[in-house]
């Protein structure tokens, strides 16, 4: 160690004589011994690192931790939101799902319903309908009956008067004398038998 | 100050500790206790890291990540569960502290794995400040929190008690041997590993055509040195929170 550096260290220093010897004697052990136990240096070293800790410590305790804790936060609040709202479309699906398929099932009894009515309105229509023609066919019928009856009674009185008219010309021609009353009963006894 | 190289004669010539020296950057003078030094570099460099990774990484703060708000992500995630976990939930309060260690510890080692840097993390006045820091807060929240009661934590009451007092001094033995032996394990296996690479490089040097051998056993230590950066960096941080459980919870 030069004269220069020792006078400027010890004007510095001031009134650490005995230190300084001690830590000239340091120095002479350091250049062949280990730097690390270089006691000269330890002052030096123990000033930066207190600086470098607190630096870290306030970078990491005002700044970064409490911004990666925040990240982290939202982080897991969102997923839990995410998971939340999937569930929540999840049920809401199978509702929709549950109201389609009820609607399904009502349109289905619906339809049945009208098919029903429409089928009981064309069976009445038909029943009516069947009715009228039925009465209808009923009154043709009578009618007819009445219509042949009247035929037949015509009939019956044309073939008394031509019997009757028959009876006499036949009882004429054979030379009798045609009783009027006794041929009338005589044609009307054999008509009925 | 007197580093003369010491020339040694002649033939093989390794200082693998050469690189743990530590020496101002402007200039050539004393490093007294504010001079910027190679160890100041490379931990504004580690501070310049955290920086990148854990605020401009996550500056989108999107609720979809991309890759280094992952990465960020990923190593909140792991300290937080390690703080919970181990320490229990009500050491939560201290996960900011517990993440200062562990990002500053992880990102020292690996720079420190970059050729020609200066690995801070190497040099015990580091790592035993940060051990000391660990044993005074776990010393003071163990007394703050549980009084005298935190004393308990020497006294094995499920051991017989004629064993009692011999536990107990093997207790306090153990419990001031944790600073240092936490920070001689982060420094020394930091140390090692480069002081071992260091000297393979040494061989390597002289030995021309074979140096083949050396170089593919560089390529195994600095496999396991990438290894032992977050291994160690993980226990240190572990270990961490394994005392302040000690510290919130003193029974055994």
């Amino acid at each position: 160690m030069s004269n220069t550096t020792e006078t400027a260290t010890d004007a510095s220093h001031g009134a650490t004589e005995t230190a300084h010897g001690a830590v000239d004697a340091a120095h002479e052990a350091a250049s062949g011994g280990l730097p690390q136990l270089d006691f000269s240096t330890f002052g030096n070293q123990i000033f930066w690192l207190a600086l470098a800790l607190i630096a870290i410590f306030f970078v990491l305790s005002k700044v970064a931790l409490p911004r990666i804790a925040s990240v982290l936060a939202e982080r897991r609040g969102t997923i839990t939101n995410d998971i939340a709202a999937a569930e929540d479309l999840k049920v809401k699906a199978q509702e929709a799902e549950e109201a389609y398929n009820q609607a399904l099932a009502d349109a289905r009894v619906e339809a049945a319903k009208i098919v029903a009515d429409a089928k009981a309105d064309i069976q009445a229509d038909l029943d009516v309908a069947i009715a009228k023609a039925d009465a209808d066919i009923t009154a043709k019928a009578a009618e007819s009956e009445a219509a042949i009856a009247e035929i037949r009674a015509g009939a019956e009185a044309a073939v008394k008067d031509v019997a009757k008219d028959t009876a006499k010309e036949i009882i004429a021609a054979m030379g009798g004398k045609a009783d009027a009353r006794s041929v009338t009963s005589a044609v009307t006894a054999r008509m009925k038998g | 100050m007197t580093v003369s190289a010491a020339a040694a004669p002649s033939g093989l010539q390794i200082h693998p500790m050469d690189q743990f020296k530590i020496s101002p950057l402007f200039g050539n003078g004393d490093v007294t206790w504010w001079t910027p030094t190679n160890a100041t570099l490379w931990m504004v460099l580690a501070v310049v890291c955290v920086v990148v990774m854990m605020v401009m990484g996550t500056s989108r703060r999107a609720i979809v990540p991309n890759r280094s708000q992952s990465i960020a992500e990923m190593a909140y995630g792991f300290v937080y569960k390690m703080v919970e976990d181990v320490a229990g939930k009500d050491a939560v309060g201290f996960f900011p502290y517990i993440m200062t260690l562990f990002m500053f510890i992880v990102f020292s080692n690996f720079l420190g794995l970059i050729p020609m840097s200066f690995t801070t993390t190497s040099h015990i006045a580091v790592t035993a400040v940060l051990a000391m820091l660990v044993f005074l807060t776990v010393t003071i929240v163990g007394f703050v929190k549980n009084g005298t009661a935190f004393l308990g934590l020497f006294w094995v009451s499920s051991a017989p008690l004629a064993l009692r007092p011999v536990l107990a001094l093997i207790e306090v033995i153990s419990y001031f041997v944790r600073p240092l032996s936490h920070s001689i394990r982060l420094a020394g296996n930091v140390m090692a590993g480069h002081a071992v690479i260091k000297v393979f490089a040494g061989f390597a040097g002289v030995m021309g055509i074979g140096a083949i051998l050396p170089i593919s056993a560089i390529v195994a230590v600095y496999a396991l040195e990438v290894l032992v950066a977050f291994i160690q960096a993980y226990v240190f941080t572990i270990l961490t929170c394994v005392y302040l459980k000690d510290a919130l919870h003193p029974s055994h």
